[in-house]
């Protein structure tokens, strides 16, 4: 059991969880992932480690209601206990000591970046710009923290509401043609995001790495489940993954993957709300 | 006096129908009567030849022996000076190649005394008459990790702290018992009896923690420098699942076993949604392979709504490395077997599902180097089957994880850690290794044994190692 020692509202569907699991604090690694299972009849799905403390041996994790696991995680609250936690997993990205690094983060990519932007703020060689999208200033998460840990901090919100308006690959794209050129690109979000990332830098040729979101079961490299075809080659995004070289990654053949089980999941999902309905009060 | 003359009690069996629509138990098990008739029919040879085929020596003679004479309790008591996990064993060893096929009755043309059933009886007999308890152990203060719950982790866990050691097991997964767990499913092995093994090995003092991948949560360092294990040992076992590299691998509806079983067994997606994790079954199912996995997932997939459950294997019937009872349950149960058949590749729909195998015929041609006949394709013998769904069971190697993060442990060219088979000792010292992550895919008894060599070693070890202070 991993006890919820703190919860933060971020956007109406997105929450911020501190957890106990001094194991997982000591050896986590930026870009790493924990698999969790929330009670005895869940699935085990992943989550980006987005904080550690390794002295009060805690770990951070946001993540994003889309379905039926995410919504009951986001019934627990403090004190609650999450059936398992289990991690580090995954490769921890490899991280250059020297350079001008782009981060572009989307959705709950931008709080997935937070580990890599502390790691990189230690590296006194690295130039770090944040270039983080979303819809609306108010469901942007987590900018204080990145703010504080980067050179450059560049929101982009579709409606302008805050910083650039538009896209954060139409700002990337605008940095790379004002000659601002990156020597490495990290993009984690949404994966059209990811894909457009690619497309954009691909051009003009700045390795780039995104953080790969395979439908997964164990984490452990057991399963194959998260196979994902790389230059060519399957990987399995659990172990070598979940960061890879976007210019190499077959994404038209991952958004398929990923919707492999959009019935089953839009089943759950029903089930799950007709019965919060019959039992729980209305949900803020 | 035994009587021989008769043939081995048959065992009584779910119906093939009733079973295709459940995940109960096939095989039901013996009453006490049929048991003891049974055991009526072992000899009693001075020289068993039965325990030599046994790769943990079980005194099959002395257990079958008391059994005969109704003393089932102690039946059980002898039995568990050798293997502690009996119910297990008794269910899953391929008893027709190891200790029945020794069995002299055997030899004589007779049916074999049934060995196996007769060890899951006793160990039946236990669970429902309450547990036969031994001495708890005097503690003697020093601390082992083992790494991995499958049998040779279990068994080893099991054995060290019968000897007094204060041992905690490490497991990836958030529940025990390995492949018998994730792996062989519920209607050939009831999950319980696995929790309830694990249970008494916890009441024996073993502690378990889920949920760390060791080379990732932690290492064999930090286990032997900073948390103050004397010992580990490693069975995390040959988990990695092997692909094909044909094309079409990667649509959707193809799984390997391991994601196939997992889900099912470890997950319970066959009790979607009431359990969250989802399984897309199609109508016609074809698993590539034909071991005990194969057979596994042909027939878990009839039970979770396939209609027509077919094995593909490019080599025949005779090179099949499933159990027999497997086999025959399988024919029984309708799967269709299209031996000397190899996949070419699979074929989709814009979809993006499997709608098809393409598969070739094959011949066997002369004998290598090893005796085996390999098979060689037929030219233009290609051929459709219209499948849905494509399981790929063929075969695992040990998962490189903890190999890698744990310098100075050598492995063979199958990635296979290196050790001695009396001891379990690698080259490293305090670390020992036993079970499928040695061997490569073998099987329960023999990763059983290995735990058990490797607690011998272990003590041994640590006998010699004074306490840190
Ligand atoms: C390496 C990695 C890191 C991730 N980090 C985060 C994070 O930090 N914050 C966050 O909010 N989300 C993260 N995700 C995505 C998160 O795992 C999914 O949103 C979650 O599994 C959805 O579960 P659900 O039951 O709520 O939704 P469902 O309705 O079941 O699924 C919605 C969508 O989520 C994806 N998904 C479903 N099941 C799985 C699964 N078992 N494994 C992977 N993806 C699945 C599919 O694309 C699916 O279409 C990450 C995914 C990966 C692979
Ligand atoms: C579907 C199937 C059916 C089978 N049927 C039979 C049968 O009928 N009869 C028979 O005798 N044999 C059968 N076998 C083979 C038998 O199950 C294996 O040989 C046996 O389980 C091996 O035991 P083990 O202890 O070495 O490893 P495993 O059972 O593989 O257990 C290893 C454990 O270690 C854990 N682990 C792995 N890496 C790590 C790590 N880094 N840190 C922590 N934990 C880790 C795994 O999660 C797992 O729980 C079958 C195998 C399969 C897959
Ligand atoms: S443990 Fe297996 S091989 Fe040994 S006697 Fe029992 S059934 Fe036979
Ligand atoms: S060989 Fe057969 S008959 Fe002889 S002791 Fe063993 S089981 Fe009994
Ligand atoms: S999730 Fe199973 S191998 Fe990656």
């Amino acid at each position: 059991m991993y006890r919820i020692l703190h919860v933060r509202q971020l956007t109406p569907v997105t929450r911020l969880y501190l957890i106990d699991a001094p194991l997982i604090a000591e050896s986590a690694r930026p870009g790493q992932f924990v698999i969790l299972r929330v009670d005895e009849t869940g699935e085990r799905i992943p989550v980006t480690i987005t904080d550690f403390d390794r002295g009060a041996g805690t770990i951070t994790i946001v993540v994003q209601e889309v379905g039926k696991t995410t919504r009951l995680l986001a019934q627990l609250g403090e004190g609650d206990c999450i059936r398992d936690v289990a991690g580090p997993l995954g490769s921890p990205v490899n991280l250059p000591d020297g350079g001008r690094v782009a981060l572009v983060g989307g959705g709950f990519g931008t709080a997935a970046i937070l580990t890599i932007a502390r790691e990189l703020a230690r590296r006194p060689g690295v130039q770090v710009d944040a270039i983080v999208g979303a819809r609306t200033h108010e469901l942007l998460i987590l900018a204080r923290e990145v703010g504080a840990v980067v050179d450059r901090f560049l929101p982009c919100t579709d409606d302008g509401s805050l910083g650039y308006k538009g896209f954060v690959t139409s700002l990337l794209g605008e940095k790379i043609a004002a000659r601002e050129g990156y020597n490495l690109v990290l993009a984690v979000g949404p994966m059209p995001m990811m894909r457009a990332v690619a497309e954009v830098t691909r051009t003009a040729a700045i390795p780039t790495l995104a953080s790969l979101d395979p439908i997964m079961l164990d984490g452990t490299g057991m399963c194959g489940a998260c196979r994902c075809r790389v230059g060519g080659e399957n990987k399995f995004a659990c172990v070598d993954g979940p960061f890879f070289d976007a210019h190499q990654v077959d994404f038209a053949e991952l958004a398929r993957r990923t919707k492999m089980y959009h019935y089953e999941e839009r089943l759950a999902l029903e089930r799950f709300q007709a019965q919060d309905r019959a039992t729980a009060e209305p949900v803020a | 006096m035994a009587m021989i003359g008769h043939k081995k009690q048959h065992m009584p069996v779910l119906a093939a129908a009733r079973r295709v629509s459940s995940f109960e138990e096939v095989p039901l098990g013996y009453t006490l009567a049929m048991a003891e008739h049974e055991a009526d029919r072992c000899l009693q040879c001075p020289d068993p030849q039965c325990e030599q085929g046994c790769p943990v020596q079980v005194p099959v003679r002395d257990f079958i022996g008391l059994l005969a004479q109704g003393r089932v309790e102690d039946s059980v008591r002898k039995m568990k000076e050798y293997n502690r996990l009996p119910a297990i064993c008794g269910r899953v060893c391929p008893q027709e190649e190891q200790c029945e096929i020794q069995c002299v009755l055997n030899r004589s043309g007779r049916h074999p005394v049934a060995i196996g059933r007769l060890e899951r009886f006793v160990a039946d007999w236990e669970r429902t008459n309450g547990w036969v308890e031994t001495e708890p152990p005097e503690p003697n203060g020093q601390k082992v990790a083992v790494i991995g719950a499958g049998p040779s982790g279990l068994t080893c866990a099991g054995d060290l702290a019968a000897r007094g050691y204060d041992v905690t097991v490490f497991e990836a997964l958030h529940a025990p018992g390995g492949v018998l767990m994730y792996g062989i499913p519920e209607f050939r092995l009831p999950k319980a009896i696995v929790e309830d093994d694990v249970a008494r090995l916890e009441a024996l003092g073993v502690k378990f923690v889920y949920n760390v991948l060791v080379g990732r949560t932690l290492t064999i360092d930090d286990l032997m420098d900073r948390m103050g294990f004397g010992a580990v040992f490693i069975g995390t076992g040959a988990g990695l699942p092997r692909f094909m590299k044909i094309p079409g691998e990667n649509l959707g509806g193809v799984y390997s076993a391991n994601e196939f079983l997992t889900r099912i067994n470890l997950m319970r997606a066959y009790r979607f949604p009431e359990y969250d994790t989802p399984l897309r079954m199609g109508r016609r199912v074809a698993v590539i392979g034909a071991g005990n996995t194969a057979m596994d997932c042909v027939r878990t997939a009839l039970r979770v709504g396939a209609e027509q459950g077919l094995i593909v294997y490019r080599r025949s019937e005779h090179e099949m490395s499933a159990r027999a009872e497997e086999y025959e349950h399988a024919v029984e149960e309708g799967v269709q077997f299209h031996w000397l058949t190899a996949p070419v590749r699979i074929l989709g729909g814009e979809d993006g599902w499997v709608n098809g195998l393409e598969c070739v015929r094959m011949e066997l041609g002369e004998p290598d180097a090893s005796g085996r006949r390999s098979p060689v394709a037929v030219p233009g013998s290609e051929f459709i089957l219209p499948v849905d769904t494509v399981i790929l069971a063929l075969g695992t190697t040990p998962n490189p994880i903890l190999l890698k993060a744990t310098p100075g442990l050598p492995t063979n060219r199958h990635g296979c850690v290196v050790a001695d088979p009396a001891t379990g000792a690698t080259t490293r010292p305090g670390v020992f290794a036993g079970g499928d992550v040695v061997t490569g895919a073998a099987t329960v008894i023999l990763a059983m044994g290995a735990g058990q060599k490797a607690a011998r070693g272990i003590h041994e070890y640590l006998s010699r190692t004074p306490v840190p202070v």
